[in-house]
């Protein structure tokens, strides 16, 4: 994936995040990483992926 | 502003010239072929440039001397050449600090380190900072020991009327009135333009919410000239800050502010240096520091629709306000008046169509266009508009701390000069190059010997080929023919072949490139270029 897609895929996170609305980004974004993890079709790689998003997430606080 | 007891030009470093109004009031009111209204760096630009082909202007500054605050501060390579062009480029390489790092921090950890496009083959680097008045007082230099240029300061235009063959302006200073007579008009008085507003126009495009706090400070810090930006950063939870290294100890801080922060109340004296303080403990200074001067501003892509109207042509922020984040205000401006000074100066001599005019809207509109997509998304990461961005930037510098690929997603957007590929004066771009510059982009520059291509090029047009057979076919008036070895570094740079050819506008943009040229396809070029006027060999 180059930069310029990922730039695209980010863009297109944000606005789908504003179109569902803040009560469903939760739902929307919980649906987008089932789809990810069935596309990825590799249950062990999902998982340490979750661990990976897990990392540093206090210091948004 | 400046701390209390300090005047407006009572800078800690730089001594503001003071000009007086024109005391010899006899030939004000004689034509004059161009008039341009403003004396900033544009203005003076478009004065020089102007100079450059021949052509004399009258140039009106409102104020008694420069812009009091340092305000630009980032000047790209691309306005490097113009000023090397319009002969003021020394100044600027002895004074200007150039840089080509840009480091992005959250929470205090480093996500990102970038490095603009630079190289051995590179005349100069991708970006350079140095103050305004700096800018203006270099430019200024070489405007006041030009014969083709005449200032008159404390000069406000008050009025500027359609006559048959121009403009009549109306000029107003502290001595009197009078009007003037200039067959066209460069407008280069800013933002807050009153030529524009006198002529019924508006910017129009968007505002955006984000509201920064720009201070410079002076201080003896230690540390390179890397540009610095702060996301979320402990003393300004939420805000982005952005910090440059500029000459004579200077340091520039921008700061954003909250929504709801009071803007009067941020730009008190107090807050402003209770801020700066914050800034620095973040980064970790604690020696002495001195306040300089301090502004505000908000990000907007706003541009007229036509930048020509009638005999008037609007360059920079009069035609187009543009947010800070990509430092393309001033470098567009720039790009502006040497764009308009070559086509009116051909014109008005008759070497070249008025058609020609009409090509200056596209190409820097287009620019502007440009810079609006490319700011829009530089705003989007520093000023989330909305909750949707809001959280995937905060998703993505978070992950930054562990993933170094979510850090690119905070790359700044730097200046990169537009390509005229859509102009009526570029010929389409010849599809057989399989890489190279396109026809419309700026000519890229390459070591020859010990000097860069971009020496060798001639005061008007120039073309580049690499067969000196072709070379000895070319006798056009006005283009100065170089010769190049096909091994050459050059010849790899710009993708040519043996029998390659690129036509090279006195702005530096390509024309038009053929990989297998032919003398007729050339001169045909050469006309599209200048608007359709067939130029013969005087001999």
């Amino acid at each position: 994936m180059t930069p310029s897609d990922l730039e695209r895929v980010y863009g297109a996170l944000a606005e789908h995040i504003d179109a569902v609305g803040p009560a469903k980004s939760e739902l929307f974004l919980s649906k987008l990483a089932l789809l990810t993890a069935r596309e990825i079709g590799d249950a062990r790689r999902v998982l340490t992926l979750l661990d990976e998003a897990r990392l540093n997430i206090d210091a948004a606080d | 502003m400046r701390p209390a007891g300090r005047g407006d030009t009572d800078s800690l470093y730089f001594t503001y010239p003071h000009f007086d109004a024109p005391a010899d009031r006899d030939a004000l009111s004689n034509p004059a072929p161009i008039a341009i209204v403003g004396a900033g760096p544009i203005g003076m630009t478009a004065a020089l440039g102007l100079a450059r082909e021949g052509v004399r202007s009258v140039m009106f500054g409102a104020k008694p001397t420069f812009n009091e605050g340092s305000r630009a501060i980032c000047i790209a390579r691309s306005s490097l050449y113009i000023f090397e062009r319009i002969g003021a480029v020394a100044p600027f390489l002895e004074k200007a600090l150039g840089w080509t790092t840009g480091r992005s921090f959250y929470r205090g950890s480093q996500i990102l380190e970038f490095e603009m496009p630079d190289s051995a083959q590179e005349k100069y680097r991708p970006m350079y900072n140095l103050q305004q008045q700096y800018i203006e007082q270099f430019l200024w230099d070489a405007v006041k020991r030009n014969p083709l240029i005449e200032t008159r300061w404390q000069s406000t235009v008050e009025a500027a009327e359609d006559t048959p063959g121009g403009v009549r302006l109306k000029v107003q200073d502290p001595h009197g009135s009078y009007t003037i007579d200039a067959a066209y008009v460069l407008a280069a008085d800013g933002a807050r333009s009153q030529i524009r507003k006198m002529r019924g126009l508006r910017l129009k495009g968007e505002n955006y919410e984000g509201r920064y706090v720009i201070a410079d400070v002076q201080m003896p810090h230690d540390y390179p000239t890397i540009r610095r930006a702060l996301f979320d950063p402990d003393c300004r939870r939420g805000a982005t800050i952005l910090i440059h290294k500029q000459p004579d100890n200077i340091w520039r801080i921008d700061y954003q502010l909250a929504d709801g922060e009071d803007e009067a109340h941020a730009m008190n004296e107090g807050t402003v240096r209770a801020s700066v303080t914050a800034v620095l403990t973040e980064i970790g200074y604690d020696g002495e520091w001195e306040l300089e001067w301090w502004s505000i501003y908000s990000a907007n892509t706003l541009a007229l629709d036509d930048y020509r109207d009638g005999r008037i042509f609007f360059i920079g922020d009069s035609a187009h306000i543009v947010p800070i984040f990509g430092v393309r205000g001033l470098n567009n401006g720039l790009a502006d008046a040497h764009n308009i000074a070559w086509k009116l100066a051909w014109v008005m001599q008759g070497k070249a169509g008025e058609a020609l005019l009409d090509s200056y809207t596209p190409e820097r509109r287009g620019a502007t266009l440009d810079v609006f997509a490319n700011a829009t998304k530089s705003a989007r990461f520093m000023t989330p508009p909305t909750r949707g961005w809001q959280v995937m930037r905060d998703a993505a510098l978070n992950l930054a701390l562990s993933h170094p690929f979510a850090g690119h997603l905070a790359n700044p957007r730097q200046m990169t000069p537009y390509t005229y590929a859509d102009s009526p004066i570029v010929v389409e771009d010849d599809a057989s190059f399989s890489g190279g510059a396109p026809a419309g982009a700026i000519l890229p520059d390459a070591l020859i010997g010990d000097a860069h291509l971009s020496d060798h090029l001639g005061d008007a047009f120039s073309l580049i080929v690499f067969d000196q057979a072709l070379a000895k076919a070319i006798d056009l008036p006005d283009v100065a023919v170089i010769v190049l070895d096909t091994g050459s570094k050059a010849a790899k740079i710009l993708s040519a072949g043996p029998s390659s050819a690129y036509l090279v506008r006195p702005d530096l943009h390509i024309a038009a490139r053929w990989f297998e040229a032919t003398p007729e396809a050339i001169k045909s070029g050469l006309t599209h270029a200048i608007a359709g006027v067939e130029r013969h060999d005087p001999k």
